[in-house]
């Protein structure tokens, strides 16, 4: 036994170990687009990590400053452009609150369920990303079968299919398709047996559980205190949804469940993405009979000022709590124009989710506070 | 809790603030800079205001004065206030950081300082978060020339 | 049978020489026709499972597609980092390829088609493997990139650790078989497959190399060597052109050594049940090699469906439950041939 310490304190004299840095990215198949995160790595385990942000900073804010506020809607797009809807969304109800315009039942309808079909679009990617980043590589194709036939909706509807600029001040820029109602009834049919294929190939997985349950764990308290959001948080049980919280558009016509967890491990956060698809499904469910017949579009005036003041508005993408904050001195341009980008929030936990982990969970935890990297750099 | 009640609380405090008068979404108001950490913490720590989520740290340029706003909500008592501190110093912008009391704004008060550059002081690794270690000059400034820029009209 | 042919028109020592540079020439072209038909088969096989179609322009169903792949690797420049160890970078791939393609003429395709019987056979082929695991190392190390070094010493881990499973299964059957002659094997299946004979071990042994054999073969779910969204292309990132098509066919080749090995001890080789088609010439080496592939393509159905296991999580398996039940196995087996319970 004392020969055995001996022995000990003789290699640790001899072999010497020490921390490394490790440049994962700017091209990382894990990063999801382009980022770099410096990992002090001891062997296999993370010390810290540190973000290095820009890559694909456009100096979309700078650019707001000099735009008006129809044009700002298009460059909202570029943000996070898996929920491309939901941002054009947060500034035309922006300038909508602030000039007092009160749209009516149609396009509030129309624009939430248009949200929740992009959120779903936005999660089955994510789904399928996440299947990706474990290594099961047939998920991505599975994911992109049933997103394509959300994109093909949102293109009979507005003509593109990931940034749709289907928003404008005061309405929707074309009426939907005759066949709007008809493909998202068909969509919901088929999804609904899906999605249970989703949870069969992946949440049933011995390995992926192994790989997801108890790793990154965020307290609710930890959460709050680094400004986390969205489904990432949710998973701490933080009540956080902005849908709930402060009901926009038609979300407070219809009747849904905020998907909460407790546990605020990688597998919480999986699963209350899945479950959202589940909650989306239902809010289109009981809104796409509803949709009465009225203009798609208010009258509003040709050229748009805000008023001289501050104003807040949040909604929730599929990241988390979007925020646009403008500042006006009233006239057709903001003076100062801020994105509070979900996914910026969210990265900060990254370095406190990894404390102490391994590289292949730190793949695992990225993945599950579900980036934009254009979010995140704006 | 409302807006007027907590204005009439923050009153009691006698921190020098100043309430932006009129129809604002929000309660907000200015602080001396000087004045920032202790309101903030004060603000975090009573129950009566429990303010723990830091939402959103914005740098503003307002023309002559440079500034940080700070959108603070509290999850149990869903009510945001929105704090406002100004300098009217050009070169050497400096606030208080308040990265210990919300770690929250640990990447935010980067952000500030790589846009517009405001100094906060305490702060543990203030870096150019987006922008290059050796890029010249703040570009969220409206004095900011960028010869490049296809949009100066 | 060839030598016969030859010392019919040269001396009998030159015949024996060149006995051997054709043995060698064939089996360097059955190895590279595997390999691409393999990789062929992999792109295949994802796209039936991943409701895509795969390669299907060049060729029949896109045969040649891998062919064209190969000519375009070969032509391709050559790059590698700068201060790397040059030699060891340089000689990295033929560790495994060499080793890959010694196992690989050991593999008795039939009766008469095995290019080299020796009586120590099994043993030979897990001595011959375990030799890539040091080409995969050097390659990490050599390299100059940390992704390299980071997949070389996990490679150092895992292959090393999943020997130990493969070895004591292999034990296990030979315990059933009485020999470790790899034709003497297959021959002692002639009244039964010994997964059918040796029942409830040889079974769990089938199981255990399974997936030790998927772990020896970097292959998902054990990929950590490679684990492209962890390291990028893991120890053979810094390899371009031939270097990385080495690195490429050899773990094919290696995965058909495995499941050819599975074949041989588990589903009796080149025999069919009730001695079907025994008296045909060569259905053996066809019989050999379909069940071979579809072993194959069970290894293929675990790459597309499974996520990957964490470097703890491996070893976890490994030592925690693999190395126990196989070590049970071979008393189980033992007890069961010394009482005569098998068929």
């Amino acid at each position: 036994m004392e020969n055995q310490m001996e022995n000990q304190e003789f290699l640790a004299d001899k072999i010497r170990t020490q921390e490394y840095q490790l440049n994962m990215g700017p091209q990382h198949p894990a990063t999801h687009g382009v980022m770099r995160m410096i990992l002090q790595l001891d062997g296999e385990e993370i010390k810290n990590v540190e973000p290095v942000l820009g890559y694909i900073h456009r100096s979309i804010e700078k650019m707001c400053e000099k735009s008006s506020y129809k044009q700002i809607i298009h460059l909202t797009d570029r943000l996070d452009y898996l929920s491309s809807h939901m941002n054009n969304e947060a500034v035309t109800l922006l300038v909508e609150n602030a000039l007092g315009i009160e749209v009516n039942d149609r396009i509030k309808i129309i624009r939430t369920i248009i949200a929740e079909l992009t959120r779903m679009a936005s999660h089955q990617l994510w789904w399928g990303v996440m299947g990706m980043d474990t290594g099961a590589l047939t998920t991505f194709m599975y994911a992109f079968r049933d997103r394509e036939l959300i994109n093909e909706i949102m293109e009979e509807t507005c003509g593109a299919r990931l940034t749709m600029n289907y928003n404008i001040i005061g309405g929707l820029r074309y009426d939907i398709h005759d066949n709007f109602v008809k493909r998202v009834k068909e969509f919901i049919v088929h999804f609904k047996e899906k999605l249970p294929e989703y949870d069969n190939l992946l949440s049933n997985n011995v390995i992926f559980r192994k790989r997801t349950e108890g790793v990154g764990i965020m307290t609710k308290e930890q959460v709050i205190a680094y400004g986390m959001n969205g489904p990432t948080a949710r998973a701490s049980g933080f009540e956080c949804d902005i849908r709930k919280k402060l009901p926009y558009s038609a979300y407070g016509m219809v009747d849904f469940e905020e998907v909460l967890r407790t546990e605020g491990d990688a597998f919480a956060r999986y699963k209350v993405r899945i479950d959202e698809m589940w909650q989306s499904m239902n809010i289109i469910e009981q809104l796409i009979d509803k949709i009465p017949e009225d203009d798609f579009r208010m009258k509003t005036k040709p050229i748009i000022k805000l008023p001289k003041g501050d104003f807040l508005q949040r909604v929730e993408t599929a990241r988390g709590d979007f925020g646009v904050y403008a500042m006006s001195d009233g006239g057709k341009n903001p003076t100062r124009f801020k994105f509070r980008s979900p996914s910026f929030a969210n990265l900060h936990g990254l370095n406190k989710m990894s404390e102490n982990t391994k590289i292949g969970d730190l793949v695992v935890n990225f993945s599950t506070i579900d980036v934009v990297v254009p979010d995140i750099d704006r | 809790m409302k807006k007027e009640e907590l204005q009439s609380l923050l009153e009691s405090w006698s921190l020098d603030l100043t309430f932006i008068e009129g129809e604002t979404q929000f309660l907000e108001v200015e602080v001396p800079a000087e004045k920032l950490s202790e309101l903030s913490l004060k603000l975090k720590e009573e129950s009566d205001t429990a303010f723990d989520y830091l939402f959103a740290l914005t740098g503003v340029d307002y023309g002559k004065d440079l500034g940080v706003v700070y959108h603070i909500e509290s999850t149990t008592h869903n009510h945001m206030i929105v704090l406002k501190v100004k300098t009217s110093d050009r070169e050497n912008p400096n606030f208080d950081s308040v990265n210990d009391i919300w770690p929250a704004a640990y990447f935010n008060e980067s952000e500030a300082y790589d846009f517009f550059g405001i100094k906060f002081n305490n702060h543990p690794h203030l870096t150019r978060i987006f922008m290059d270690e050796d890029w010249k000059g703040w570009p969220m400034r409206k004095d900011y020339t960028d010869e490049f820029n296809m949009l100066t009209r | 049978m060839i030598l016969e042919l030859l010392n019919q028109f040269m001396p009998a020592e030159v015949a024996f020489y060149v006995e051997l540079v054709i043995i060698a020439v064939v089996y360097l072209g059955v190895f590279a026709l595997l390999g691409l038909f393999l990789v062929w088969m992999e792109r295949r096989v994802a796209g039936f499972f991943q409701l895509r179609l795969g390669p299907n322009r060049r060729g029949p169903s896109g045969l040649f597609q891998t062919v064209a792949d190969a000519l375009k690797l070969v032509s391709k420049e050559l790059t590698a980092t700068e201060g790397r160890d040059k030699f060891l970078h340089g000689i990295a791939p033929y560790f495994v390829i060499v080793a890959a393609l010694m196992a690989l003429s050991l593999i008795p395709f039939s009766a008469e088609l095995q290019a080299f019987d020796i009586n120590l056979g099994v043993f030979f082929v897990t001595a011959v493997t375990s030799i890539e695991v040091v080409g995969i190392f050097l390659a990490g190390w050599a390299s100059n990139n940390k992704y390299s070094l980071i997949g070389g010493m996990r490679s150092g881990i895992q292959m090393i650790s999943y020997e130990l499973s493969i070895g004591m299964t292999i034990v296990t059957m030979t315990v059933l078989a009485g020999t470790i002659q790899l034709s003497e094997i297959v021959e002692m299946q002639r009244g039964g497959w010994f997964i059918w004979t040796g029942h409830i071990p040889a079974f769990i042994g089938f199981m255990v190399f399974m997936i030790a054999g998927t772990a020896e073969s970097n292959r998902t779910p054990f990929d950590l060597v490679e684990a492209e969204s962890e390291l990028g292309a893991g120890f053979h990132s810094e390899y371009s052109g031939m270097g990385f098509a080495y690195f490429f066919l050899a773990e094919f080749v290696n995965m058909f050594i495995i499941s050819a090995m599975a074949v041989t001890l588990f589903f009796g080789g080149w025999l069919l049940p009730f001695e079907i088609g025994a008296d045909i010439p060569f259905v053996g080496a066809i019989i050999f090699v379909v069940k071979t592939l579809s072993v194959v393509f069970l290894m293929m159905w675990f790459r597309w469906t499974f996520p990957r296991l964490r470097i703890d999580q491996l070893l976890t398996l490994e030592w925690k439950y693999l190395i126990p039940i196989s070590m049970v196995n071979i008393v189980v087996m033992a007890i069961l041939v010394w009482l005569g319970l098998t068929f």
